[in-house]
């Protein structure tokens, strides 16, 4: 196990100050999964390229099985063994994928950390969450001492947001409300100044008042921390209101990426279009919503053309068997769909 | 880390819904099941291929060790061949592990389904009254009643079922009170179906798997148990051939003919792990299907 | 089986619930005096967050749980009180959609089994099953030969349409929705609410929608009812509760939809613990209106100027103050 101070390039990034770095803090290039499932090999993650840079926040928008989930958890390694990825996940200067499993989790929780969808799987039911908290900090030698853990534990509650800090830090998860277990545990994905926080669908266990609080806190977060933030969701709504950029996976790719506000307001892959269009609408006519046709494939599923021809309005025939590649169709908008973006001859 | 080149070629086109652990039994379930068939195959035919009668004996030849010639397994006290007795007390043997388990299961089944399916009254009413049967350690409790009804088969066999009773109940109960709780039992009970109608065909398919899983290692138990009352001469009695039975004549014998003795041993011993193997093999054949996503 | 059951102008009412309540042991106040209509023909949509009594409503309308008081009538049959044939009528023409299709239906049983069951429960006979489930299930968009499929063989939206054909196969006059559409991907979602209004408009159902989605209840429902912490908090039809909401909790709630117009209200905090709501109005520990009164009196359901209603003391005060809010 390499001591935390020894393993490069994770100097933590003082609150304010992004990485000194210019370029994009996390990199992922061409990565895939592949599981093992009884000796039938499922493709979940089907080449990905994100990246997300300094106070930038990136959301991974998808439907079940879309592998936006697993590609979050690919990068931290989360599958070990388990799994097989190809590609590469470059933090700083180290490629998480050429790792050996010590060093990867050094990075974990320190350079790279994740905040997850149901915050009473990740906390301790019988501890009270500000020794969690001070754990974390202690194994991550951020602080020397337990007085100093106690201190910046309680710091790190008025951070998330918590009214009363102390009050908290001596409950249990139990005794918590959802929204306040949510903040406990964004509070300890952020205990190490990480350069890059991950978010797994972090408010679809929360009620929709409680939601946008949370995603605020995101936000501000960023703002002072200038973390990147890398968010997985299902819904349109949440990506409107975090994202700095959004990418649309379906079918284990990415089909559109792009600038949050283009993406949703003026999508250019036949899929996002058709999302957006199902969502009902004060406007749209009862019993007439434009439904997509079929049901999302279900992951690890086999293409030889493009992944959502079967479903899609435009589709021809060489949408079959040619799969299509995510190219540029405005300033720092791709999208992987030829029919809906047709090549204008230079 | 492997560094193949990316593997963007299309997948073997899969359907992961479908596609599931194969549906066969584990080996040691299969090996136990063949076990079974064909001890099941020589009981039958027991009248016809046993080289001598059960009863017939011949004291010139008494106590022949295993192997000699004429008497593959040797005679016992009374110079009868005990291939013989062996394969006509599989017959008495098997009857008095399996029809108590029979027995049990049906009686324990209902007792388990109107318990968690009835009013909360008839619930503590029902299992409490089981639990006073479990208060005493069942094989005591087997020959109190064999005992007190008097020897023979078929009270050996009511003994059984009444302390069999009992555990298949508390199977059947606790398998009832999770499958109670599921989603698809509101849509049942909103359907207007009435109760028996709803235990028999929404909550018995759920439950019955797993209660004859417990019943087939049940089997291997009453088995043994048979043997041990008609060794006690509560069950089967002398000179009717039976395991239990041969293993106590045998028993005299035990310093001058030890090996004798093992083979009625042997053979309730290989019945009823073989009982005991192809019900675990049996859970893990039914999870497949209860565990679908 | 005729599939509308017996017929009735629309507009009639068809479900009077009136002054439901209940309290869980636990000291829950799960539903507190919820009275509510629904017209033969109409969707009466439920909305409000987790905790709020809307699911535990629905459970006592289809009587799968008792109330502490109050009555639900059904088509003219005290629901809460009917045994025998009334109650085998109550439950033939008063039917439900849960939320999870995959834990709906029995996994021992083929789909088509699972809807016979339904049949049976009502003596139809035999020889008439197999084209009575066929019919509905092609009608809700499956194909005949699907029936025959174990659930774990189905995905999520075909599995709920099997679970909307096994309600609708005895013909029922209302459907209670229980967040039916929630478990299901926005673009399979889609295609269940155009099904459901479908079947409405040829069949006259009624339903009972209910779900935490507001932007789904609004697009499906004719009339919406705002429930929060075991209140109803407001009413009015789908149109003029998006365009004139009267209580601010439902204005909270409709600005955080997705492509919601205006400025967005946060609220601070979270729901209060049910089991020990504060006193007065119950939202007023959130509300960016707060006023000294609230604390004192519950509001009570009153028409608004809009013509809906709404339990806040505001309301009837100052009509105007609502479209200049100052959150503290």
């Amino acid at each position: 196990m390499t001591s935390p101070t020894e393993t490069p390039g994770t100097a933590p990034a003082r609150p304010g100050a992004p990485a000194p770095t210019a370029g994009p803090t996390l990199e992922v290039t061409g990565l895939t999964t592949t599981f093992d499932r009884g000796g039938r090999q499922v493709l979940a993650v089907r080449g990905v390229d994100v990246s997300v840079g300094p106070g930038e926040s990136l959301v991974l928008l998808g439907e079940s099985g879309s592998g936006k989930s697993v590609t979050i958890r690919s990068i931290l390694r989360l599958y070990g063994s388990s799994a097989r990825h190809t590609g590469s996940v470059v933090l700083g200067e180290e490629d998480l994928m050429q790792l050996d499993p010590a060093a990867v989790r050094a990075v974990r929780g320190r350079t790279i950390a994740m905040v997850p969808q149901d915050p009473n799987g990740s906390l301790d039911p019988l501890r009270p969450v500000g020794r969690q908290l001070e754990q974390v900090l202690r194994l991550h030698g951020v602080v020397d001492d337990r007085r100093a853990a106690r201190a910046r534990a309680l710091e790190l509650l008025a951070l998330v947001g918590i009214p009363s800090p102390a009050r908290v830090a001596g409950s249990h998860p139990h005794e918590l409300s959802g929204g306040m277990r949510q903040r406990v545990a964004i509070a300890i994905a952020v205990a190490c100044d990480p350069v890059v926080l991950l978010a797994d669908e972090p408010t679809t266990a929360l009620d929709v008042t409680v939601q946008s609080q949370i995603l605020d806190l995101f936000g501000d977060l960023q703002e002072r921390l200038g973390t990147a933030l890398l968010l997985v969701t299902h819904d349109v709504s949440v990506a409107a209101d975090v994202a700095d950029r959004v990418a649309v996976m379906y079918a284990g790719s990415i089909v559109e990426e792009g600038p949050a506000q283009q993406v949703l307001e003026n999508p250019r892959h036949p899929y996002t279009q058709a999302l957006l269009d199902a969502i009902p609408r004060p406007t749209s006519e009862r019993g007439h919503l434009k439904a997509i046709p079929g049901s999302p494939p279900v992951a690890g599923t086999g293409f030889h053309g493009c992944s959502f021809a079967d479903r899609c309005a435009l589709a021809e025939e060489s949408c079959r068997t040619q799969p299509p590649a995510l190219l540029p169709v405005a300033d720092g908008h791709r999208a992987a769909c030829p029919v809906a973006n047709p090549v204008v001859a230079a | 880390m492997t560094t193949q080149a990316p593997a963007l070629a299309p997948a073997a086109v899969s359907r992961p819904r479908t596609a599931r652990r194969s549906r066969r039994l584990p080996a040691p379930a299969l090996v136990s099941a063949v076990v079974l068939a064909v001890v099941a195959a020589l009981t039958l035919l027991a009248p016809l291929i046993s080289p001598y009668g059960p009863l017939e004996g011949d004291l010139a030849a008494r106590l022949q060790p295993i192997g000699s010639p004429g008497h593959l397994l040797g005679t016992d006290g009374q110079g009868r061949d005990v291939l013989t007795r062996l394969l006509h007390g599989a017959r008495p043997s098997l009857l008095a592990g399996l029809l108590p388990v029979v027995f049990a299961a049906a009686v324990g089944i209902v007792l388990g389904l109107v318990a968690a399916l009835g009013h909360p009254r008839v619930h503590t009413f029902v299992m409490r009254s089981l639990d006073v049967l479990y208060a005493f350690p069942a094989v005591l409790l087997a020959i109190a009643i064999a005992a007190a009804l008097g020897s023979g088969i078929s009270n050996a066999i009511i003994a059984l079922a009444v302390i069999l009773v009992p555990p298949v109940a508390r199977v059947t109960e606790s398998e009832a009170m999770r499958i109670k709780s599921a989603d698809f039992m509101a849509a049942a009970q909103v359907s207007g179906a009435g109760r028996v109608s709803i235990a028999l065909r929404q909550v018995l398919p759920n439950v019955a798997p797993g209660v004859a899983v417990y019943a087939t290692a049940l089997v291997g138990l009453s088995i043994v148990y048979a043997a041990g009352l008609s060794y006690l001469g509560l069950g089967v009695s002398p000179p009717t051939a039976e395991w239990g039975v041969m293993v106590s004549e045998m028993q005299q014998y035990l310093f001058t003919a030890p090996l004798l003795l093992l083979v009625p041993a042997v053979a309730i011993l290989v019945v009823s792990v073989a009982f005991n193997v192809l019900g675990d093999g049996l859970r893990d054949f039914f999870n497949v299907r209860t565990d679908a996503s | 089986m005729s599939p509308a059951g017996a017929p009735g102008p629309a507009g009639e009412k068809l479900l009077d619930v009136v002054d439901l309540a209940k309290t869980f042991p636990n000291g829950t106040r799960a539903a507190d005096d919820v009275s509510f209509t629904v017209a033969r023909g109409e969707t009466l949509g439920v909305v409000g967050e987790s905790g709020c009594g809307k699911s535990t409503t629905a459970k006592m309308v289809l009587r799968l749980l008792q109330p502490d008081r109050g009555a639900v009538t059904f088509a003219g049959t005290d629901v809460l009180r009917a045994h025998g044939r009334d109650l085998k009528e109550v439950r033939r023409r008063l039917q439900l959609v849960p939320q999870n299709p995959q834990t709906s239906f029995n996994p021992r049983l083929t789909v088509r089994s699972s809807l016979e069951f339904n049949l049976r429960a009502h003596g139809v006979a035999r020889r008439t099953w197999r084209s009575t489930v066929d019919d509905m299930l092609v009608r809700c968009g499956l194909r005949a030969e699907q029936g025959d499929s174990y659930p774990h063989e189905l995905s999520g939206g075909q599995l709920q349409r099997a679970a909307i054909a096994r309600a609708l196969v005895t013909g029922p006059d209302l459907v209670v929705c229980d967040e039916a559409v929630s478990a299901l991907d926005k673009s399979v979602q889609a295609q269940v609410l155009n099904l459901l209004a479908e079947l409405q408009a040829d069949l006259g159902v009624s339903y009972l929608f209910i779900s935490h989605d507001l932007s789904v209840v609004e697009h499906i429902s004719d009339r919406v009812l705002v429930m929060y912490l075991g209140r109803v908090v407001e009413q009015a039809t789908a149109g003029s509760l998006y365009r004139d909401p009267a209580h601010p909790y439902t204005r909270a709630l409709l600005s955080s939809a997705p492509g919601a117009p205006g400025e967005r209200i946060v609220l601070t905090g979270e729901p209060p613990d049910p089991a020990d709501p504060p006193s007065g109005c119950t939202f007023r520990t959130r509300c960016p209106w707060v006023m000294d009164k609230c604390a004192a009196d519950r509001p009570l359901l009153e028409v608004t100027p809009a013509g809906s209603l709404a339990a806040c003391h505001l309301n009837l005060t100052s009509p105007p103050a609502l479209a200049a809010p100052s959150p503290a």
